[in-house]
């Protein structure tokens, strides 16, 4: 959906990811989805009185490498309040990080070469979970509302990119750039449907080269889809409202993914005040800087890496999609030891993106013999395709030439293969004068009557290429 | 028998008196008296009895129950005491049984102490003379007509009833010293972070701290060097073993400076306060310590300070207390929004409210830098001017109150003169610095007085021992000093 001509969308994320640790955030409670409601709790992550926080190592760690990831800068911090009531919240406070985060001023590269800013990722812990019975499952018609706390005080760390987002699709390639971030670093496993990767978007439009415009911050984008259908409606009914003349009012708007819309939020009367004032419970947090080097030191290839080195080894653009694909799938690897392994780069790339079921697993060897059949014209790229997916049945090393075999793809040789094609020509001798003389709409006969006399074994495009060189030599 | 911890915990490791018999004399005196005085919110008899005669088997067969052998112990009614009723002396947490024990109970069990109950308190700990309790003011042993100062006057008033040798209290801006020293006994706020605050209910957390009421210096050293210590449940806990206070009480003050602070001895102070103050100092200078007066200057902004800071903290800590998990809850309310504000009206007297619109309001969007902002400033002023006297003292003196002890309703109707009780004693807490009150014979109308020792973070020991010789001058007073 494009915007009228002249108007341009600036978005900004937010992206809230639970950290994939063993216990919570400022307690030893498990960490864990999907737990009977109220089970996974103690006096410190329901806020009982008297009780106190302490920092979890292993959620600071993860921070830092989330902020090792992105390029940010890696600070002494210290926690803050965050107050407001809320029956979610045990506290009727939040813990999180206010005016000294433990991460600010990064960047994100997109596969597209594009980068996006990253102003900071901070830690927080995470609220419980309201549900409204007696009704719709909306507060507006429930009779009661039930609390569930074993959320409360996973620990969260939140990624605020700057308006360097220029349009829905880049706001897609940034979330699912950080979801591999995420999911490579082991910092989250970044799953949208189950809330551990919750991504609000900040929207607003301006005609072009103008100052920024008032922005909505949109809610509830549970997918990759929806946040992409969200900021596109939203823009759009911010552009209209302009042109209508009117104003865009500053607010919360939660997406609808049924009726395809946003829609207005709580409205306001006051501005937030959140009277944040730093945690007393809570000492600064001083990573030391040896600390600091060795998350830096330890952090995994990331997929920008891995893409441009799998664009090199099969020379193609870092950006083009079987390259990216192939990253976010995690095939790069396998396809560089096919590579080594003696396959050819682009064949390999292609059955590996496009042919391999998802979590197949095949050993580099076939799949690199595999490879060699098709491109040394022993097997077509049909016959290719259907060994793979025996190879992959049958547990994903076995020899691909004795499947073929198995199949019946025996080797077609050239020779026996324009032995064929003479004979198919030789007796249908009224159809291939029509064709010497011009008609193309009987050489798909041709083929057909030749893929039968060989039982699907020969490769189209190469009884293509023998049919046009006897036409050449019957008109020459 | 009575008497003091150690002497009781002697007797009972040496099996010259069994726990149980020790703990049956101090119930029959809370049954006697605590009618008229009301120390105690909940009297904890029969659990006290099972660890009494858990004391006496380890005893009889042999073992050491620990250092508190026996010993009642009276706990603050804001520390978390595990099935047993935590109420802060507000309607607010009505009903509510903490499902864990404060760390300081555990240390206390393990060390062989009976818990023998909960005393009263200033609603969360918010007022200088138990008068702010949802259950009644405490009255004052030495004059039952009488407050016996706050916020823990229960704790004070139980041990100088003789209902208990040892009591735990907590220490926002003077909350166990100041009773301490309006009931006559000994009270101590340690360093901030000597002492867990796990499983206390939190008033002004970077503020508060349990510390020990006693009738003796020793006594007080004992119950700090049990309740101390590092403990990992605590961010703010230092890294620091348990004190060692004891072996170095009798060391005496020969060479000791002992500053006598300008700001806290003129103004303000009662002559007869005032009076005993100077009498202090000349018994350490008599016992070969050097006294001089000692200038801090910005202690004169701590009350201000204070009055920002710790009704910020409290605005938050307090937050909790919204009807939606435990304690009170106010019926008939037709949203969330209208039961938390019935809850919580119906729920908190009138100082936890007053204090509670006070933080908010300092913490809010465009007043912060000009109150919580400008508070933190004189807080650091105050730790860098208490710094500079270090550097030319050991230890710092002042009267721990104004006055003895005031008559009950006599500062009601003023928070601001019932602030005031804490002027000498908040600049400790702002400096997160130990101090004592230590009894020093009497004042006006024959009543207790308390001088205070200050000393730099974790000098406990040079603190107890200066104590220990003022506690010894103080057996040697002419009885009361009438207002000139």
């Amino acid at each position: 959906m494009a915007l009228p001509e002249g108007w341009e969308v600036v978005c900004g994320l937010e992206v809230h990811c639970e950290l994939g640790t063993r216990t919570k955030l400022f307690c030893s409670c498990p960490n864990e989805f999907g737990s009977e409601p109220n089970t996974n709790v103690c006096p410190v992550c329901l806020g009982l009185p008297g009780s106190l926080p302490v920092l979890n190592g292993q959620a600071v760690e993860l921070a830092m490498r989330i902020g090792a990831a992105l390029s940010c800068e890696v600070k002494p911090s210290i926690f803050a309040r965050k107050n407001y009531f809320y029956p979610d919240m045990p506290k009727d406070y939040q813990v999180s990080q206010y005016d000294q985060p433990i991460n600010v001023d990064g960047f994100l590269d997109l596969p597209d070469g594009s980068r996006v800013g990253i102003e900071r990722a901070h830690m927080e812990e995470d609220t419980g979970k309201s549900s409204h019975a007696g009704g719709t499952g909306r507060i507006s018609d429930s009779t009661h509302s039930l609390v569930d706390y074993n959320r409360a005080g996973v620990p969260l760390v939140e990624i605020v990119s700057r308006p360097d987002i220029g349009s829905a699709e880049q706001a897609r390639a940034y979330a699912a750039e950080l979801r591999s971030i995420l999911v490579a670093t082991g910092a989250s496993d970044g799953k949208m449907e189950e809330g551990s990767m919750r991504v609000d978007a900040n929207v607003s439009v301006r005609r072009t080269g103008e100052p920024l415009g008032t922005r909505c911050e949109i809610k509830n984008l549970n997918s990759l889809r929806s946040l992409v259908r969200g900021i596109e409606y939203e823009a759009s009914r911010q552009v209209e409202l302009l042109e209508a003349g009117n104003r865009v009012r500053q607010e919360t708007r939660h997406w609808d993914e049924g009726a395809g819309r946003t829609r207005t939020g709580r409205v306001k009367e006051e501005a937030d005040d959140y009277r944040y004032f730093p945690e007393p419970d809570l000492v600064p947090l001083q990573p030391n800087e040896g600390w600091v080097a060795a998350v830096r030191a330890a952090l995994p290839v990331l997929p920008a890496q891995r893409r441009a080195a799998l664009a090199a080894a099969v020379g193609l653009e870092p950006s083009t999609e079987l390259v990216v694909t192939a990253v976010e799938r995690g095939l790069d690897d396998f396809v560089r030891d096919a590579l080594a392994a003696g396959a050819e780069a682009r064949t390999a790339l292609n059955r590996a993106v496009n042919d391999l079921p998802a979590g197949a697993t095949v050993a580099v060897k076939p799949f690199a013999a595999l490879v060699g059949l098709e491109v040394g014209g022993a097997l077509t790229a049909t016959q290719a395709k259907k060994v793979l997916e025996v190879l992959v049945e049958r547990g994903g090393d076995a020899d691909p030439a004795a499947l073929a075999a198995e199949l019946g793809f025996e080797a077609l040789s050239a020779d026996a293969l324009a032995g064929i094609v003479d004979e198919v020509v030789a007796a249908h001798p009224t159809d291939w004068a029509s064709y010497v003389g011009g008609n193309d709409k009987v050489a798909g006969m041709f083929v057909g009557k030749v893929m039968k006399a060989t039982r699907g074994k020969a490769d189209g495009k190469a009884v293509t290429a023998l049919l046009q060189q006897r036409r050449g030599a019957a008109a020459g | 028998m009575t008497g003091t911890a150690l002497e009781l915990a002697a007797s009972i490791r040496e099996g010259r008196a069994t726990a149980r018999q020790v703990l049956e004399e101090h119930l029959a005196l809370i049954a006697t008296r605590d009618g008229e005085l009301h120390a105690f919110n909940e009297v904890m008899a029969e659990t006290a009895r099972a660890a009494a005669d858990r004391v006496d088997a380890a005893v009889g067969q042999g073992q050491d129950p620990g250092p508190l052998a026996g010993v009642p112990v009276a706990l603050k009614d804001n520390l978390c005491t595990r099935g047993v009723p935590t109420t802060c002396s507000s309607k607010i947490l009505a009903g509510w049984r903490p499902p864990y024990d404060a760390t300081v109970v555990t240390r206390l069990a393990a060390a062989g102490a009976l818990v023998v109950g909960k005393t009263n308190l200033d609603e969360f700990a918010m007022g200088s003379s138990t008068e702010n309790s949802a259950f009644g003011p405490t009255r004052n042993p030495h004059d039952p007509s009488r407050v016996p100062g706050g916020s823990s006057g229960g704790s004070a008033a139980a041990v100088a009833a003789g209902f208990a040798p040892l009591a735990l209290g907590s220490d926002t801006g003077g909350s166990i010293r100041q009773p301490a020293a309006l009931c006559g006994v000994v009270g101590v706020k340690p360093t901030y972070g000597a002492v867990s605050r796990y499983g206390l209910i939190a008033f002004a957390s970077s503020l508060d701290q349990i510390g020990p009421i006693a009738t003796s210096v020793d006594d007080a050293a004992l119950l700090l060097e049990v309740i101390g210590g590092h403990d990992p449940l605590d961010s703010t806990s230092l890294d620091q073993p348990p004190p060692d206070l004891r072996t170095q009480l009798d060391r005496g003050v020969v060479g000791l400076k002992v500053g006598l602070v300008t700001e806290l001895t003129g103004e303000g102070i009662a002559p007869d306060v005032a009076e005993r103050t100077r009498q202090a100092a000349a018994a350490l200078e008599a016992a070969g310590a050097t006294v001089r007066e000692v200038s801090v200057p910005s202690v004169t902004y701590g009350l201000s300070a204070y009055y920002l800071i710790a009704p910020a903290e409290a605005s938050s800590n307090l937050a909790r207390y919204d009807g939606v998990r435990y304690g009170l809850r106010a019926p008939g309310a037709e949203d969330i929004t209208e039961m938390y504000g019935a809850t919580r009206a119906a729920g908190f007297g009138p100082e936890v409210k007053r204090r509670i619109m006070l933080g908010t309001y300092a913490l809010s969007a465009g007043y912060y830098d000009a109150y919580y902002g400008k508070a933190q400033k004189v807080r650091t002023l105050i730790v860098r001017d208490f710094a500079a006297a270090y550097d030319q003292v050991d230890v710092l003196l002042s009267p721990t109150a104004p006055t003895v002890a005031f008559e009950l309703g006599a500062k009601t109707a003023d928070p601001m003169s019932m602030y005031m009780n804490d002027v000498c004693t908040i600049p400790s807490n702002l400096a997160g610095h130990p101090a004592i009150s230590v009894p020093f014979g009497t004042g006006s109308g024959g009543l207790p007085v308390g001088v205070q020792i200050m000393a730099p973070a974790l000098a406990e020991a040079t603190m107890f021992r200066a104590a220990a010789v003022v506690e010894a001058a103080a057996r040697d007073l002419a009885p009361a000093v009438e207002v000139a």
